[in-house]
């Protein structure tokens, strides 16, 4: 006799865990993403009606698998879809469940096909959000802010010309490796939320697929051990992570200088640690990794009470020289001035293009407090303040930056 | 591309407005996000408004005119002010909708401007 109730939560279980197993493996002989997904959502739809009825099968993926399969062949017969996919998925994909043993794990090339250079980059992470995870167009268009309807156009665009270029689901050539894992990891990155800047705002602008982007990170370094930007990744997506209880108090931002140490996730914080040794071992450095010990040094610092301004100074240096972006520049002179003063820090920020500057909120915050450090409440720290309040769209930091104006 | 946002407040928000402990944080947040949209040189128009109680309805039905006190829908969150911006899309319009400081407490919309008619 079935049990309805697990059976429903066998489904959901199903959807979480293999959602990305499952498209991936069939994506690879199908190459038509949106067929797979119509094709997978099918299947789970008929899981939901069957298996409170006949019980949960003993491989709730082979059977999930096997019935997209054949919503896939099925609709090859009724259409012009090109032989080659038909005769692929026949060859490599089982047609009865009890066929099919452990899926082989194919979310990294997936990953790699979602990344693609032929691919615009600005898909590269809702695409991976997508088809990995699960997610709808809404959820990911709020994310990224942009209208859900733009956000389901653009996904569906970008899957037919994934189709239509031929677009294989390999892994890359080693020759290219680095250079494709590099524009994964960006897609990830771009995922766990906009904006993660050291200064002022510590994470302000996160959108809430934080967790989504640490699953992306998990699977990622799984799959590709020996890839030491990937263990980076995941090591500082995992210190931010740690410090969320501690960002906000009554509403308002708590900056890391004055964060309860006892609110950071102390586990999280060790796993963080443990990965940024392992990117360590592999000896290639990059962004992520320097990203990840600028962390691992804020949280010494705080922790011990050791004068690790320096080797931050350092740290944020190394990071110019592999991602010289505007936010990265805020930081390196953030900590310029915490190592030789504020007057430094305010030059390197002066040397920053103002086109580039006028409307980003962190520059103005770091521009107010390196300000304020230098000679008080000026009308020029004033004038930094309201442009910084004005830019910002997280209630929690305009309250902490407003009670910085009253003073 | 003109896009009208439009700033829908709840009751509280519109309440702060004249409560001395919060007011200064709340004109405070809007002049800064106003001088911000200023700055950046995409202010077409747009207005603050009273609050939903300073409304006045009217409707013509069967000939009969009906006036009512209050805005057309006693809905929870109400117009509170309004700027029509010139922006390249609707992804940038959307940025600066999620800056204005009621989209945490209320919402903001955007809708496009219709165009002047072809002559």
């Amino acid at each position: 006799m079935a049990d309805p109730q697990l059976a429903r939560r066998a489904v959901e279980h199903a959807a979480r865990q293999s959602y990305g197993r499952l498209v991936a493996y069939l994506v690879r002989a199908w190459r038509d993403l949106a067929a797979v997904e119509d094709a997978l959502g099918e299947a789970f739809t008929k899981a939901l009606q069957t298996w409170p009825v006949d019980g949960v099968p003993d491989n709730p993926d082979a059977w999930l698998l096997v019935a997209a399969r054949r919503r896939l062949t099925d609709a090859a017969r009724s259409s012009t879809v090109r032989a080659a996919s038909l005769r692929s998925l026949m060859v490599t994909t089982p047609d009865r469940p009890e066929e099919a043993g452990m899926l082989p794990d194919r979310r990294l090339e997936l990953m790699f096909a979602c990344a693609h250079p032929a691919i615009d980059a600005a898909m590269h992470a809702p695409l991976m959000l997508q088809t990995i995870l699960g997610l709808s167009a809404e959820r990911i268009a709020s994310s990224f802010l942009v209208s859900p309807d733009t956000m389901g156009r653009r996904l569906s665009r970008t899957k037919l010309r994934i189709r239509d270029i031929g677009l294989s689901f390999e892994l890359p050539q080693p020759e290219d490796l680095p250079q494709r894992s590099a524009s994964v990891a960006e897609a990830i990155y771009a995922a766990y939320g906009q904006g993660w800047d050291s200064i002022a705002s510590d994470d302000a602008a996160r959108r809430g697929l934080s967790e989504e982007a640490i699953w992306l990170a998990t699977v990622l370094v799984h799959a590709a051990p020996q890839d030491a930007e990937a263990h980076g990744l995941l090591s500082l997506m995992l210190f931010c992570q740690s410090r969320s209880a501690a960002r906000r108090a009554k509403d308002r931002y708590v900056p890391l200088a004055d964060q309860q140490i006892e609110l950071w996730d102390q586990q999280m914080i060790a796993a963080a640690e443990r990965t940024l040794g392992e990117a360590g071992r592999l000896q290639a450095p990059g962004r992520f990794q320097l990203e990840a010990a600028i962390q691992s040094a804020m949280v010494q610092s705080r922790r011990t009470g050791r004068d690790m301004r320096r080797p931050l100074l350092a740290l944020h240096a190394g990071l110019l020289y592999f991602a010289p972006t505007i936010g990265n520049c805020v930081g390196h002179a953030v900590a310029l001035a915490d190592a030789e003063g504020p007057a430094a820090g305010l030059n390197a920020l002066a040397d920053l293009p103002s086109d580039r500057v006028a409307t980003y909120q962190p520059y103005w915050a770091a521009r107010a407090h390196l300000l304020a450090r230098l000679d008080g409440q000026t009308d020029a720290v004033r004038e930094a303040l309201l442009h910084a309040i004005g830019l910002t769209e997280d209630p929690a930091v305009r309250a902490y930056l407003q009670s910085a104006l009253a003073q | 591309m003109q896009y009208m946002m439009m700033f829908y407040e709840n009751e509280a928000e519109f309440a702060k407005r004249d409560n001395p402990a919060e007011a200064g944080a709340y004109w405070g947040a809007w002049g800064a996000y106003i001088e911000a949209l200023n700055q950046a040189g995409i202010i077409v128009r747009g207005d603050g408004l009273l609050p939903p109680a300073a409304a006045t309805t009217v409707r013509l039905a069967n000939g009969e005119r009906l006036v009512q006190d209050g805005p057309v829908a006693a809905t929870k969150e109400q117009l509170g002010g309004y700027f029509v911006i010139d922006v390249p899309d609707l992804d940038t319009a959307l940025v600066w909708a999620a800056r204005s400081p009621n989209a945490s407490a209320g919402a903001t919309e955007l809708r496009p401007v219709l165009p002047p008619p072809q002559s």
